[in-house]
């Protein structure tokens, strides 16, 4: 019985069962604590159809998928490696059209003018407040988080915490907190976004200047708190924050620089330029940054800490650099979030959040901006898409199984992500090409492979 | 000055008066916090890598135990035979959970990683996916509201200590935790397993040419740390009840206790987690109840900052 379920073909259908029945769980319907076998039995029994063409039980429809799974897993164990070459083969030659400098800069040009133009190509109210809140505000959060985690390869779990001082800036500077504003004077919210983004990065060095000494899991578990503290704070301090009842009353942006007169009102388009303005902004100091003296100093702590420290890179000073230009983005993008929405409320900032900004990150590529952008769009769209309507019987709150399964998948299949920074793939591969060639590991690894 | 004087003189004086009962508070959350400590310790020795489940772990060990309270406790109270009967087959339920699902963790996001001779941030990365992915799907399937679980005891005052009432619930957290500590102990120090753990803690590389399965130990010493996160999962659950976000902050304290007494050392995952829990419990006095958390976590920062090595020191497989 051992022997035939070590055999290559039996095992991967069973793992491919076992995998198919936890997607069966994950999308069926919800159980309660008063019947926790509900949800169980629902997934497994329900009947379900298969774009129309046949009903039939849940099992059975995803039996007969998982057998097509294994179909496709077998076959692509045997060809995969052909078919790829195959793959390069045709690929080397668009691949080194794209790589050229012109047609780089015509396809970020274009990219561009389509970011310019959607607004008037997408007319559903929906889907433009969408573009403003929950995709411009998370591309923004994504590609300061990719400078800690890409660019540093810090672990930051409490990214959500420099989103939120960012928020509740906003909320300070325009007087809508108990706390007076800046010498009793409110300010235009317009004016917060410097603010915001000068409080977010100092405080990136003072969290940073003392943690960021710590090995990497621990700086992990200690962001995480810290992002925890932040929100207690935020939540608690009545008479600074006005506690869980959040912020209310934050004025809309404007502009009076003489001619200039500008004020961004309930519409959501006006927003998505502001956003797109520093989206762009960002983007092109994170990636002149990636490639200057300073992107180079973060790529050589990331692969090899004691050797980076050995060729006079201060390791700490660059790690509190990361810490502090990555917030920069989140200081903006929490202004825009509480100006736009006119309220915030501390128990929208929550880990979950982080998480969810670090999914982003790992989906598109940990260093890879056009990576990193891409995820973020492709995964709040989706996300965007399921809430807006009934697809499935998806609920919400099952958002977060759906980001956790991915986590996981990510790192077991493709952890360089979908656009793979150049540099980071290059560092996964050798770790790994040094593991083949150790005779030693090969001892570590048993042989049950 | 004169404020802060006043204040702290009157707090003081509430100290004094209330002493004792948040001394004993504070030992069994403190014995908890061990118990689930002892999992971080356990998987930091033979992996050097935090288990970011473990949270889960734990969760997943007050559910089993809260789905047999449930289905066995009636309403009148049990006789003191069937309550203690209860109580043992809660804790195996918890700790069967607990251990199931640390398998099923190292199987899926740890070894397919190992294999593959990952970077540490993959790891960091796949296990806080799977915490993510499991208590959410816990929340599914279960619900989303914390209930309480039926108590298969009756919680009075067993009897006093300086004339603090000792509770039952105290009492049983007491008795499960030192028989499992010292169980634990035991097994570590003495038997062929725990001799395996601490080879492959100490080396693994030698460990595995003298003969040490390396997956399998490593699998197990996760099955291990589950059982006790799991018991005390139940234990938990008896006191608090179940949600499924109920591992999220005892997990987090545990592994401020884990690093208080030094990581990767068994009694300093204990000790650790008796001086986080009194601590904690005296504290209350001083501040707020919502910055409790505060306070557990200020501790942790400052001890990584300070002492990273912990009281007792990382004794890596050293002894127990």
């Amino acid at each position: 019985m051992t022997e035939l379920l070590a055999k290559p073909p039996l095992r991967r259908l069973l793992i491919t069962i076992a995998v198919v029945a936890v997607i069966e769980l994950m999308t069926g319907p919800p159980g309660s604590n008063t019947a926790p076998t509900a949800g169980f039995k629902g997934s497994f029994a329900e009947h379900a159809s298969f774009f129309g063409l046949f009903r039939t039980q849940r099992w059975v429809l995803f039996l007969f998928l998982a057998l097509v799974g294994w179909g496709i897993v077998m076959v692509w164990m045997t060809n995969g490696p052909r078919v790829r070459v195959t793959l390069n083969k045709w690929l080397v030659v668009p691949r080194k059209f794209t790589s050229t400098r012109p047609v780089r800069w015509g396809v970020l040009g274009a990219l561009l003018v389509v970011a310019v133009l959607l607004p008037h190509i997408i007319n559903s109210p929906f889907w433009q407040a969408a573009m403003v809140e929950q995709i411009a505000v998370y591309v923004l959060l994504a590609i300061g988080l990719n400078v800690v985690v890409g660019f540093a390869g810090l672990l930051d779990l409490g990214y959500v915490a420099f989103y939120l001082i960012g928020a509740y800036t906003a909320a300070w500077v325009t007087g809508a907190l108990p706390l007076p504003p800046l010498f009793n004077h409110a300010l235009n919210p317009f004016w917060a976004i410097p603010i915001a983004i000068a409080l977010v990065m100092i405080t990136g060095i003072l969290l940073g200047a003392p943690t960021l000494r710590l090995r990497g899991d621990y700086l992990a578990i200690v962001t995480l708190g810290f992002g925890e503290i932040v929100t207690i704070f935020a939540n608690n301090l009545y008479g600074i924050t006005d506690g869980s009842l959040g912020s209310k009353l934050i004025p809309h942006p404007s502009i009076h620089l003489g001619p200039l007169k500008y004020v961004w009102g309930l519409k959501p388009v006006p927003y998505y330029y502001l956003a797109l303005g520093f989206v762009v902004l960002f983007l092109i100091v994170f990636s002149l940054l990636e490639h200057s003296r300073v992107g180079r100093a973060w790529t050589a702590i990331r692969e090899d800490e004691v050797a980076a420290e050995s060729v006079g890179i201060n390791p700490l000073k660059y790690k509190v650099m990361a810490f502090a230009i990555g917030a920069a983005s989140a200081g903006f993008a929490g202004v825009l979030t509480a100006s736009q929405s006119n309220f915030i409320f501390p128990s929208s900032f929550t880990l979950t959040f982080s998480i969810n900004i670090l999914v982003l990150v790992i989906l598109g590529g940990m260093g890879s901006i056009a990576g990193v952008v891409l995820g973020a769009i492709l995964i709040q769209t989706v996300t965007e898409w399921l809430n807006n309507g009934q697809h499935w019987g998806y609920q919400p709150s099952d958002l977060y199984i759906y980001l956790g399964a991915l986590l996981i998948v990510m790192m077991i299949f493709r952890p360089a992500g979908l656009i793979p920074s150049k540099r980071r793939k290059r560092e996964i591969l050798l770790s790994e090409a040094d593991h083949e060639n150790s005779h030693m590991d090969e001892v570590l690894l048993g042989d049950d492979t | 000055m004169g404020a802060f004087g006043h204040y702290l003189l009157a707090h003081l004086d509430t100290l004094k008066h209330e002493f004792w009962a948040l001394f004993v508070g504070g030992v069994a959350n403190g014995l908890l916090y061990g118990m689930i400590a002892v999992g971080y310790t356990l998987v930091y020795g033979v992996l050097r890598l935090i288990n970011f489940a473990h949270s889960e772990i734990f969760m997943a060990g007050g559910f089993a135990g809260y789905f047999v309270m449930k289905a066995l406790v009636g309403a009148s109270a049990p006789s003191a035979f069937a309550s203690v009967g209860l109580i043992v087959l809660g804790i195996v339920a918890g700790g069967v959970a607990g251990a199931v699902m640390a398998a099923l963790l190292e199987r899926v996001a740890y070894r397919t990683l190992r294999r593959r001779n990952a970077p540490r941030l993959a790891y960091l990365i796949s296990a806080i996916g799977a915490s993510y992915f499991l208590f959410n799907l816990a929340g599914k399937e279960f619900g989303h509201i914390a209930v309480s679980t039926p108590q298969p005891y009756i919680n009075h005052a067993v009897f006093h200590i300086f004339g603090a009432p000792v509770l039952m619930y105290y009492i049983i957290i007491l008795i499960a935790g030192v028989i499992m500590f010292i169980a634990l102990d035991r097994l570590v120090a003495k038997t062929r397993l725990g001799r395996g753990i601490r080879a492959v803690a100490q080396d693994a590389e030698t460990a595995s040419l003298m003969g040490v399965n390396i997956d399998r130990t490593i699998a197990i010493t996760f099955i291990v740390g589950g059982a006790l996160g799991g018991a005390a999962g139940f234990l938990f659950a008896m006191g608090t009840g179940v949600v499924y976000t109920m591992g999220f902050v005892p997990a987090l304290k545990a592994f401020t206790a884990a690093v208080l007494g030094g990581i990767g050392n068994l009694r300093g995952a204990m000790i650790g987690g008796l001086i986080l829990g009194v601590f904690e419990g005296l504290c209350v006095v001083f501040v707020q109840a919502a910055y409790i958390d505060v306070v557990a976590f200020g501790i942790l920062v400052l001890v990584l900052l300070v002492r990273p090595t912990g009281i007792l020191g990382e004794r890596l497989g050293r002894s127990a």
